[in-house]
């Protein structure tokens, strides 16, 4: 039997699309591969307002952003210490994530995040 | 003013191993750091955390990295100049006249950048109003506590800075502690003995709740905080103290005309000179294409942006590249046999 590269490489490469809202109101619907994280998703992509200083180790909180509210309870608990990292961003809310947590899955497909004014 | 070979923006690993090479090669460097300690982001941002990608160190963390840098160092003496940082660089007669936000002045013919993502600086209040009041009676550091006996003092955080202060202050002060959530990340020690005065009303705690605004004609007069509903408190305050941990800000590197590309410092990549002649940029803060943040990485560009270095420090000599195994130089400078 002969197996289509092309298909199998489809479904390896699955993706999501999330949208990412700037301050200012801009959207970007981007296809980001499942297993990267959102940061990432955002910074090969060029997004503006997600700096990610410290290169996704939750060591910094300069990846914050804001979940859409209905998306909020669907995504994967924040493990220890993201909110620690949390206390330390700029204008955190009950909404708040650091991206560089956040892996995009199937689950995520769809997935809404707003950009804080700044990250520092 | 300091006359030396190189002036290293930076104690991070990047500007020690540069430090190492300088060393090597028979050039003096002085090292100056915003941070009070040296290590830059291996001691600030992770201590702890283990590092798997230094060739031939399976596993250190960053506090390990940071002292065996500080080790290898060792024979050469060099100054380090922490709580320091470099504010402005003016060029004079092929040298750079570099002072420091304390008032130290140098004058050298290179300076090598390894300043990572910038220095690190406290995040400050969100609120405009918080401005005005900056370094007078909002805080974000504590210099003479002395200051706070008797006044009514709001503490911002949850952590360990923002507990230990509230904790210490509450003996002389009428102290506030307000934090966003329910969980602080202070030592749990601390954090049941804030619960403790808390109950006793000796520290008055609200929890879930953020600055709103600041007031008062001419001193601070009042506190305005606002809880996630937006259910909002006045609370009168003389000092307001915010202990929200540290952020890295480029800070004055962005005004010394490098031609900055998203924060990052354009470097050629045979000795990682800048457009400026003898301003080198190393490590996380310098970009080419290829450019991988890498220690290792660092620890290439620092070795090469060294001989750069050489050319305008000792402009009548001619650099001979030598190997610590064989050279007797290298091992009088090492201080071996």
């Amino acid at each position: 039997m002969i197996t289509c590269p092309i298909f199998f490489c489809a479904y390896i490469n699955a993706m999501a699309k999330i949208k990412y809202i700037e301050h200012n109101g801009k959207e970007h619907d981007i296809e980001v591969l499942n297993g990267f994280s959102v940061m990432e998703g955002a910074i090969q992509n060029d997004i503006p307002g997600i700096d990610a200083d410290c290169g996704g180790g939750m060591s910094c909180a300069t990846c914050h952003v804001y979940v859409k509210e209905d998306w909020y309870d669907k995504l994967p608990k924040k493990e220890m210490g993201e909110d620690d990292m949390l206390d330390q961003a700029y204008e955190p809310k009950q909404n708040s994530r650091l991206s560089c947590q956040m892996i995009v899955s199937d689950d995520l497909d769809g997935l809404v995040v707003y950009m804080p004014e700044k990250q520092v | 003013m300091i006359k030396t070979d190189v002036v290293v923006v930076g104690a991070g690993p990047t500007g020690l191993f540069c430090a190492h090479q300088l060393g090597i090669i028979g050039l003096k460097c002085e090292i100056v750091d915003n941070l009070d300690k040296i290590g830059g982001q291996c001691i600030e941002l992770y201590p702890d955390k283990p590092i798997y990608d230094i060739p031939a160190v399976p596993e250190c963390t960053g506090e390990e990295l940071t002292n065996n840098l500080i080790e290898q160092i060792k024979p050469f003496k060099f100054n380090f100049h922490l709580n320091d940082r470099v504010q402005e660089l003016r060029n004079e007669n092929d040298n750079w006249i570099v002072k420091t936000t304390n008032g130290k002045k140098f004058q050298t013919p290179n300076v090598v950048i390894a300043g990572g993502v910038g220095s690190f600086e406290p995040r400050k209040f969100p609120t405009k109003s918080a401005e005005k009041f900056d370094g007078t009676s909002v805080l974000y550091s504590i210099k003479d506590k002395t200051i706070f006996k008797d006044k009514s003092v709001a503490i911002f955080g949850g952590g360990d800075s923002a507990l230990d202060w509230a904790i210490e202050l509450s003996n002389t002060s009428k102290v506030s502690l307000i934090h966003r959530r329910d969980e602080f990340r202070g030592a749990p020690a601390s954090v049941q003995k804030i619960k403790e005065l808390s109950e006793k009303n000796i520290i008055n705690l609200f929890t879930k709740y953020s600055i709103k605004d600041v007031k008062g004609n001419g001193s601070l007069e009042e506190v305005e905080i606002k809880s996630e509903e937006g259910k909002s408190k006045i609370l009168k305050a003389d000092y307001v103290l915010g202990f929200f941990g540290l952020i890295m800000q480029l800070g004055p590197i962005a005004e010394w005309g490098l031609n900055l590309d998203k924060k990052a410092i354009p470097v050629n990549t045979e000795n990682f000179e800048t457009n400026k002649r003898g301003i080198f940029a190393i490590g996380d803060i310098c970009t080419y294409p290829g450019k991988l943040k890498l220690i290792l990485s660092g620890f290439h560009e620092g070795a090469l942006a060294a001989r750069g270095c050489f050319k305008y420090a000792r402009p009548k000599e001619k650099y001979r590249f030598e190997f610590t195994t064989a050279s007797s130089t290298i091992k009088d400078r090492l201080g071996v046999k």
